[in-house]
């Protein structure tokens, strides 16, 4: 069952689905922190954080990897601290890549998870509260299963989103197979090559296969969801 | 027992709420009053749910709220329940784990009546294994009932439970809210704008009007009083409390005592001895100079003519008409007065026909 890939090219989508799945795993809580700040939360700064949020929406996916460059390179403020302290290096590396695909989907998640947050009624955590049950009860067993479905749609969109991030990846992570080449990546090498069309091909199918595969699945487990909340 | 006292104001020049009362050790105390006349911001204040610019609210002596001293409990540590409107069942627990939310987090040396108790009091016990989204109306109201009681709650707050259902379903809900009244012995606070609902339910009523308390005393008592806007109202009358004395089935009715008389009403189901609540609308009780003859209606009783009173319309006045320890009131037009010569102090005939009660009207317990 090599769909008649080479070595390489399964590397290269290993490595993608590697890169997404750290970079929802990394983005997951503190999207849902954030989004609840924003659907619920009355401070200042409040559109200040929104317009932050959503800025990789809307910034050249490039720009974004800049930034990131500037902040976490060798000698960027946080980079420097993190590779003397702890010997962490994010440029050039897996972890890197994962970074870059998690800032960028990062908007995605939060603007589900509020979706799915602001579907809650408020007035179900308001007899939660009559019936004794604390803020962290009552997020617990009432306003988190109830928003579980906005959170299960920001997770799978931004898994398949994070398949294909492209410039944010190269530019924060490089090209380099094995260690930041993710299937897009790929793609473009191989039309750089000469001959390189059939190889392009291939992975381009893969990606289509992966987007169908994912739609599907988060398809299900939303008719699963509304199920299990007694919505069906 | 529960002390209120709350001022409010939503906005600047917004709709003010400046409301004082306190409600018996147990029972029932009905808020009443036409809808945005504050009694559901006085529940939500009392629950802890809205915060009022100023004001206290005590329960057994403990204090809820003081503005003055900054103190304002959370709900979740008031143990005051409330049922909804509404319902909110969590939608995506089961009946039974419904009715466990609030009794997993009662304080354990909390008492009260266990699930089976509530199940069988309310009649769910079909119900335990679905999800609220498959139930009826009145069964999800009947479900926040009992996972209100179930918190041990040393309160009881209600907001209109019924007005979201049918008649058909209020009448299915509307005993189940009678035997749990008998079954829960704590204070219950119960907001409606149904006078069939304080008729059958409460002891005592807090009329709210614009914000304020117009009045606040038995219910019995407020229904005789001609100077408040229940009188305005068409179901306005005096409220009798009665002991059923027998049936009389072949003729299909019911005789009930009251002290000052007997009333003959159609057929009713509760057994006799049983104490029940009857509402004699003022526009239903005619007046008699001297006893009639050749009449079809089953009720002539000799009263007092004890005063007369404005009534809400300038062509027509309010009676009041004692009958031994009871007091009637008959709703009649000025002309009736001035034709009949009525003075205060003169001895009439109360006519009441029998199928003017309301079967609905419900038993007290």
């Amino acid at each position: 069952m090599d769909f008649g890939l080479s070595a390489e090219e399964w590397q290269a989508v290993r490595l993608s689905l590697d890169v997404a799945c750290r970079s929802v795993l990394v983005s997951l809580l503190p999207a849902i922190g954030v989004a609840m700040l924003l659907a619920r939360g009355r401070f200042p700064g409040r559109a200040l954080l929104d317009a932050l949020v959503h800025l990789p929406l809307v910034v050249p996916p490039v720009v974004v990897g800049w930034g990131l460059l500037m902040l976490f390179g060798l000698r960027g403020p946080i980079g420097e601290p993190l590779h003397a302290w702890f010997g962490i290096r994010l440029v050039f590396t897996t972890d890197g890549a994962a970074l870059a695909t998690a800032v960028m989907s990062f908007p995605l998640i939060v603007r589900a998870v509020r979706l799915g947050l602001e579907g809650v009624d408020p007035g179900l955590e308001a007899a939660a509260r009559t019936l004794g049950a604390g803020r962290l009860d009552r997020f617990v067993t009432v306003t988190l299963p109830l928003m579980s479905p906005g959170i299960l749609a920001g997770a799978v969109t931004a898994f398949a989103a994070g398949l294909g991030e492209f410039g944010a990846v190269i530019t924060f992570a490089s090209n380099i197979p094995g260690e930041t080449q993710t299937l897009p990546l790929a793609i473009y090498s191989a039309t750089q090559m000469p001959g390189g069309e059939a190889t392009a091909a291939r992975l381009a199918g893969i990606s289509f296969a992966l987007a169908v595969l994912g739609l599907l699945a988060a398809e299900f487990l939303a008719r699963r969801m509304a199920l299990l909340l007694g919505r069906g | 027992m529960l002390d209120v006292a709350l001022r409010h104001r939503f906005g600047p020049g917004g709709f003010a709420l400046d409301v004082a009362f306190a409600t018996a050790e147990a029972g029932v105390t009905a808020l009443f009053g036409t809808s945005g006349c504050g009694k559901t911001t006085v529940l939500a204040a009392v629950a802890g749910l809205l915060r009022p610019q100023a004001g206290h609210v005590a329960l057994h002596g403990t204090a809820l709220l003081d503005t003055a001293r900054g103190l304002c409990v959370p709900p979740e540590r008031r143990r005051c329940a409330m049922v909804f409107q509404d319902a909110r069942l969590f939608p995506h627990l089961s009946v039974a784990t419904n009715l466990r939310y609030g009794l997993r987090r009662a304080p354990p040396d909390a008492t009260g009546p266990g699930l089976e108790e509530v199940v069988a009091l309310l009649g769910i016990g079909h119900l335990l294994g679905r999800r609220p989204g498959r139930l009826s109306g009145g069964e999800r109201q009947r479900v926040a009932l009992g996972r209100a009681l179930l918190a041990r709650p040393r309160l009881l707050l209600m907001d209109e439970p019924l007005a979201a259902l049918d008649a058909e379903r209020r009448a299915e809900v509307l005993p189940f809210l009678a035997r749990l009244r008998s079954a829960a012995n704590l204070p219950i606070l119960y907001v409606t704008h149904a006078l069939d609902e304080v008729d059958a339910l409460a002891d005592r009523l807090v009329l709210l009007q614009a914000g304020r308390v117009v009045a606040e005393g038995s219910v019995e008592a407020l229904s005789l009083r001609t100077d408040l806007p229940l009188a305005g109202r068409r179901d306005a009358g005096a409220l009798l409390p009665c002991t059923v004395l027998g049936h009389d089935a072949a003729r299909g009715l019911t005789r009930l005592g009251f002290a000052g008389g007997e009333l003959t009403v159609p057929m009713r189901e509760e057994a006799p001895g049983t104490r029940a609540r009857v509402r004699l609308r003022a526009r239903d009780v005619a007046v008699a100079t001297e006893p009639p003859r050749g009449l079809s209606t089953q009720n002539v009783l000799p009263a007092t003519l004890a005063a007369i009173g404005e009534a809400p319309s300038p062509h027509e006045v309010f009676l009041r008409l004692r009958l031994g320890g009871s007091e009637l009131l008959s709703r009649v037009t000025r002309d009736s007065v001035a034709r009949l010569g009525l003075a205060p102090g003169q001895a009439v005939w109360a006519v009441v026909k029998a199928v003017t009660f309301d079967r609905s009207t419900g038993a007290t317990g």
